[in-house]
């Protein structure tokens, strides 16, 4: 999950978390191409008519090739899952049962009944509010703070250390710390955050800041660009694939931070839901808030990924 | 016909325009030191086309960075008008080794990069595109303006990258090996084309190249150094060719023989490369 690199073996490229889905669809949807096995014959026959799949065709055959395999394997993990819980003595709920409790949950997100008792929708917008914030701000101090370390050697030589460790502390920690020094919930939950996502930020962009081509420093040079717009029209756009690496990783954390962060806040957030959940032992609707939190987790990395791949479209190579 | 230099007066008009005094580069690295060049000293002519030969490692780019200002002399100077030059500057365009274009912006944006930078207080907005434009036209780009530099050619890239020196009007054109990276034919072409633009705009030019024909075709003076470490101007030659050339009637031209020949015989016969010098 961490990808944050070390600075001092700066790599070549930005490194990507890469899961199983962030491959493209297209790879497994390809059609098969013909056998290898055909074209060695040695005797060369006239090749009958081969069926061509119309475009519409075709792209249907991609999207069931997508969409199809993690259906079986959810179907059969789902049926795992009954067999191993149905037992008299099971500690977890099955999915019939979670289905029997919390169908409400699944099927109507946005549901109002009262102040506490709202959709899971409504509680996954009010934690993505918080997480704006605190992203929000993670995102332009870990920019601004990592082009100011990988500016100079010696910031980085002395700072990088220290990221390195701090990176590591995981958001539950920072929470009475954060607490003790705000002495109100609401802006701890977003300093929780914050101080999770901001470490990938800063050291992508650090590494992205060092890995700008001297001749694009020339060019700045000789063009007698002065600051601002070295910032804005060389350092930026030149760094931007290890920016949005940087973000990509950080958006993540900070989804992971949320029930941390809101574990103390109170509220409506889906973070308290569970930690709510839990203390009145509805195990079932945990079970729901977390596949909502793995859902929104993943549209948010889709997100932050689609949005760096049109921003730093051409830039990645000359 | 080919001397032994001392600082000497340059070619056409006689007036120092750009003047290199006993420049020495020692670069230090640690503990460690190597000398790159040692006491250099060249004068050239205002509208002068300069080419400088040499083999590879031998400091010729460390030569043009000094002129550019984009490395520090360790003694000496180098006056351009009479004043120092130690920063670097749009007066002293360079067109580099490897084009160095943006690659985020489009062909016309590279170019107006420059000129908005160079003439943003002096021209309005509308005269810096029709400029911008006009440079573009100057080296038959216009047709590709809106695509991206991994959109176009190599010889594409070279001359974009051309367009966005002259655009700057500088006093000094300085190209780094511009067309070392390119085939036979693109090369002969923007060959033609930097002649063009030489004889229209009549720029001071600095050029480095590995290829002799190439220095014998577009120069008034050719500038020959000896290896490194501690490199030193060996031979200037001058080319009396008249202006335009053409490299088909050159082929059997007795100046130009001799002038080749006067070089490769410098490079090969009494300054061989040595492996790991
Ligand atoms: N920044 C630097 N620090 C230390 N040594 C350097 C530096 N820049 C260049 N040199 C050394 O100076 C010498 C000349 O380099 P330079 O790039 O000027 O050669 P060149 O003649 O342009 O070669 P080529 O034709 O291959 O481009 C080389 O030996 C190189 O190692
Ligand atoms: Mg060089």
């Amino acid at each position: 999950m961490n990808a944050p690199l070390s600075i001092n073996a700066a790599p070549p490229r930005p490194v990507l978390v890469e899961t199983a889905a962030s491959r493209p669809p297209a790879a497994a949807a390809q059609p098969a191409p013909a056998p290898a096995t055909a074209k060695q014959t040695v005797v060369p026959l006239p090749a009958p008519q081969r069926y061509r799949p119309s475009r519409a065709v075709a792209i249907a055959y991609d999207v069931a090739a997508a969409v199809v395999p993690p259906l079986v394997v959810l179907a059969l993990m789902l049926l795992v899952w009954q067999l191993a819980t149905s037992g008299p003595d099971a500690t977890l709920p099955s999915p019939l049962k979670i289905w029997a409790d919390s169908s409400d949950l699944i099927t109507q997100p946005f549901f109002v009944n009262g102040p506490q008792d709202i959709g899971l929708g409504w509680r996954v917008l009010t934690s993505l509010e918080r997480v704006a914030y605190g992203f929000g701000l993670a995102a332009i101090a870990g920019i601004v703070l990592g082009a100011f370390v990988g500016q100079s050697v010696w910031a980085m030589r002395g700072l990088d250390p220290i990221f390195q460790v701090l990176r590591t502390v995981p958001p539950l920690a920072w929470l009475p710390i954060s607490l003790a020094a705000f002495r109100d919930s609401g802006p701890s939950a977003v300093f929780v955050i914050f101080i999770t996502a901001v470490w990938p930020v800063i050291i992508n962009t650090a590494v992205g800041i060092r890995n700008i081509p001297q001749d694009y420093r020339n060019v700045a040079e000789v063009l007698r660009l002065n600051p601002i717009e070295y910032f804005w029209r060389i350092m930026i756009p030149s760094a931007a694939p290890y920016i949005f690496t940087g973000l990509r990783i950080g958006i993540g954390l900070s989804w992971l931070a949320i029930v941390a962060a809101e574990m103390l806040t109170g509220g409506v957030g889906i973070g308290f839901f569970i930690w709510d959940a839990w203390n009145s032992s509805r195990l079932s609707d945990i079970v729901v808030a977390l596949i909502y939190i793995g859902v929104v987790g993943f549209v948010l990395d889709r997100l932050v990924a689609l949005v760096g791949r049109i921003a730093t479209r051409g830039t990645a190579s000359a | 016909m080919s001397k032994p230099i001392a600082p000497q007066t340059s070619h056409p008009s006689g007036k120092p325009f750009l003047r290199l005094e006993a420049v020495c580069k020692t670069f230090r690295r640690g503990g460690s030191e190597t000398e790159v060049l040692r006491d250099i000293s060249l004068d050239i002519a205002e509208r002068e086309f300069v080419s400088i030969i040499g083999h590879s490692g031998c400091g010729k780019s460390t030569m043009l960075n000094l002129v550019a200002g984009l490395t520090q002399v360790t003694t000496g100077a180098v006056l351009l008008e009479n004043r120092e030059v130690n920063e670097p500057g749009p007066e002293r365009a360079v067109v580099f080794q490897n084009h160095s274009l943006l690659p985020w912006l489009t062909v016309y944006d590279n170019v107006r990069i420059a000129v908005d930078k160079v003439f943003g207080r002096t021209k309005s907005r509308a005269e810096r595109d029709a400029w911008t434009l006009h440079n573009l036209d100057l080296v038959q780009m216009t047709h590709a303006k809106d695509k991206r530099p991994s959109e176009i050619s190599g010889g594409m890239k070279q001359r974009v990258g051309i367009a966005r020196a002259l655009a700057m009007e500088p006093k000094v054109l300085l190209m780094d090996e511009p067309f070392g990276a390119l085939d036979a034919l693109t090369r002969a072409h923007l060959q033609e084309t930097v002649m063009q633009i030489h004889a229209r705009l009549g720029n001071t030019v600095i050029m480095i190249t590995h290829d002799v024909d190439e220095a014998v075709l577009l120069s008034d003076r050719i500038v020959m150094m000896t290896n490194g470490p501690s490199a030193r101007v060996g031979e200037v030659l001058d080319v009396p060719l008249t202006r335009p050339r053409n490299r088909l009637e050159l082929v059997a031209d007795a100046e130009y023989i001799r002038a080749r020949e006067a070089v490769l015989k410098f490079l090969y016969e009494r300054h061989r490369y040595v492996e790991a010098a």
